[in-house]
């Protein structure tokens, strides 16, 4: 399970303690310069951002978050009654919105909502990326309508890597989240694997499993003038 | 409830994938000691006992399973090899280990063997991959009463000959990519109705799987379409004989650890202990990769088949050999050993080529200077002065040298080491006393 981002201002402790006894794992930082150094191997979850204290800390944050070549998403807002103007114009910046003070039920269910669309969170059933779809509780893969002969280990391959659109993820990376240190393939297996995925995905959609040279893989639609070579 | 722990999570794939695919038979494979898959076949209903606890079964009824004291053993699935067949999409088949009924791994079992291998190269950080060439040829039928029947020339087939055996082919590749078995290349042989179809790298495991099943893949797609597909090592006198050679890597971390760019065969230290381990180590291991009386028909001179114990980059006469690396692409440095036929059992046989390789990497064997000459065209003083060793001339031979040699006990283990030598000592005693047509034609009006 990966880790909620929150920014947390003043609320910071109280909120932390609400995240977590919804069952998310929580990083809080207090300024922006802490998003890189705190982030774990397979990135934020979403972020939960307190604009209630300080806006242009708040705004600074998300644009932050949201303009790193894997933005986190989902991104929720807590604002204060007086600032919703402040929101008008920036439907960029956040997928949702709380008025402060917050209802932990409410937090509850739009998080369970935006990761859901996501094919995260705690409980998802469907992972829906374009034309593929996975079914969770059944572990039926389709493509297009077409249904995917795979094996485990590619079935779990393409399920993490579908539910992390966006972000890249090295071999070893990968080899350690999906294989587990047991296996004896080796990270060259990774490689094996994606290939096999590619071609079972399809010469139409073998482009959504990306080659990031040099790094690693990434999942998800090719971003038009996406950097090549470089993180 | 979610399942828990690893294993649960891939049983759980097996038994939801096979009720949503309305599987109506699940086949259990195995191996026996000589490499011929095994199987028994149970309904989905029985399928979540079997992913738990296993198949009970008698093993004296397999080659090289039989014990004195106990003959049961149990069919573990491994479900990570959980396919849908492509010949038949109500049908699931899946690899099994076999166990002792306390739950160890039974030693007589070939994908233990090669497990237990892959984990000592596991241990000095090295990852395994093999990419076989599949040789065989498609005969008229399977009656060994006479010769067999190439279709290429038979009479019945003359007409239809090109399209149908490249038809064959085609739907043959096509299976096998059903089956999630890839592969990289495929091609008519030099021989008459001589085939070849080279599969896609991958670990040495999973290939040795995959071999398993691409050989029953190839046979079956024949025997629909009217003909037998043979891996017989030389089915014909006086033409190429079909081989497996093979291409070995091994990776550390994310690098090939055979590369090195700086050297001028770009071969690392790693790369030369082990083609090194290989050369010092075949004649002894020869029985295993070249495990039939028939497969020293092959290892005769003048066919490309290798004889003598050598290595060399563009000399289709050496045991090994170091096929020049694309570009620069210091990913693709493998090494290619030549000796080995498709009717050996591949899991035994990567067992003891890694063995081999891993011994001369940890003991700095040196490797010997290139032979860059044609062998075959040498004469024996000179390659006597060369130091240059041979393969075992035939399975007696190799059953005598495979006897005397730690490194192939101490990898098969005593069980199928043992086994193993008495099973050829048998094979070698039956043909024998067999008086060929040879030694009619030759012998019986001169004599």
């Amino acid at each position: 399970m990966e880790s909620l981002l929150l920014l947390g201002g003043n609320d910071s402790d109280k909120l932390t303690n609400v995240l977590r006894d919804l069952g998310y794992q929580v990083i809080s930082i207090s300024k922006p310069s802490q998003i890189g150094p705190f982030e774990p191997d397979d990135g934020y979850l979403g972020a939960v951002i307190n604009a209630v204290d300080n806006l242009e800390l708040a705004l600074m944050t998300t644009r932050l978050v949201r303009k790193r070549e894997t933005p986190v998403e989902p991104v929720i807002f807590i604002v204060g009654q007086a600032q919703l103007s402040e929101l008008n114009l920036r439907d960029d910046l956040f997928d949702d919105f709380l008025i402060s003070p917050i209802d932990a039920a409410e937090l509850d269910v739009r998080l369970k909502h935006l990761l859901w669309r996501s094919g995260r969170g705690l409980m998802p059933e469907l992972i829906e990326y374009g034309p593929l779809i996975l079914n969770l509780e059944t572990y039926q893969a389709t493509i297009s309508g077409r249904i995917m002969d795979l094996t485990y280990m590619e079935y779990e391959l393409l399920k993490f890597l579908a539910s992390r659109p966006g972000k890249v993820f090295s071999r070893e990376t990968l080899l350690s989240r999906v294989w587990g240190y047991e296996y004896y393939g080796g990270a060259r297996t990774v490689d094996v694997h994606v290939r096999r995925l590619r071609a079972k995905l399809g010469e139409q959609q073998e482009s959504l499993i990306q080659t990031v040279r040099s790094v690693g893989y990434r999942f998800g639609s090719p971003r038009r003038n996406a950097p090549t070579g470089s993180r | 409830m979610k399942p828990t722990t690893k294993l649960d999570a891939q049983r759980d794939y097996v038994l939801k994938t096979a009720e949503e695919r309305q599987i109506k038979y699940i086949q259990l494979w195995f191996s026996d000691v000589l490499g011929t898959p095994k199987s028994f076949q149970i309904t989905p209903a029985e399928l979540e006992n079997a992913l738990f606890d296993g198949m009970t079964f008698d093993g004296s009824a397999i080659d090289g399973f039989s014990r004195i004291q106990e003959s049961d053993v149990l069919a573990m699935p491994d479900p990570q090899t959980f396919a849908i067949l492509a010949t038949d999409h109500s049908v699931a088949r899946i690899f099994c280990d076999i166990v002792n009924l306390d739950g160890s791994p039974f030693e007589g079992c070939p994908r233990n063997v090669l497990r237990r291998t892959l984990e000592k190269a596991h241990d000095r950080g090295f990852s395994f991959f093999a990419a076989p060439e599949l040789e065989y040829f498609y005969f008229a039928d399977s009656d060994p009463s006479h010769p067999p029947m190439p279709l290429d020339f038979g009479s019945y087939f003359e007409l239809t000959v090109a399209d149908f055996t490249s038809k064959l082919r085609k739907e043959t590749v096509l299976a096998l990519e059903d089956s999630g078995i890839p592969v990289e290349y495929s091609q008519h042989e030099d021989a008459p109705s001589q085939h070849e179809i080279d599969l896609r790298y991958t670990d040495a495991l999973t290939m040795a799987d995959n071999i398993l099943a691409a050989r029953l893949i190839i046979k079956e797609i024949a025997s629909r379409n009217n003909v037998h597909a043979s891996f017989m090592p030389k089915p014909l006198a006086g033409v190429q004989g079909s081989g497996m050679h093979t291409h070995f890597s091994l990776f550390k971390d994310e690098k090939n650890a055979f590369s090195d760019s700086s050297d001028e065969y770009r071969l690392s230290d790693t790369a030369k202990g082990f083609i090194a381990g290989i050369m010092r180590h075949a004649p002894e291991f020869t029985a295993v990769t070249n495990q039939w009386v028939n497969s020293y028909k092959r290892l005769v001179a003048g066919y490309e088949a290798p004889i003598y114990v050598s290595w060399a980059r563009n000399n289709r006469s050496a045991l090994v050999r170091v096929p020049v690396a694309k570009g620069a692409d210091p990913d693709s440095s493998r090494i290619e050993y030549r000796a080995p036929d498709a009717a050996c059992n591949p899991y035994l046989s990567f067992s003891v080529i890694l063995a081999a390789g891993l011994k001369g990497i940890e003991e700095g064997y040196k490797l010997p200077d290139e032979a860059s000459t044609n062998l075959y065209h040498m004469s024996s003083e000179d390659l006597q002065s060369l130091n240059i060793t041979f393969l075992p001339g035939n399975l007696d031979e190799a059953i005598a040298l495979m006897e005397k040699s730690e490194l192939v006990r101490e990898t098969l283990g005593s069980h199928v080491f043992e086994w193993f030598i008495r099973n050829k000592h048998d094979e070698w005693a039956a043909y024998k006393t067999h008086i060929t047509q040879f030694e009619l034609d030759r012998y019986l009006r001169s004599l």
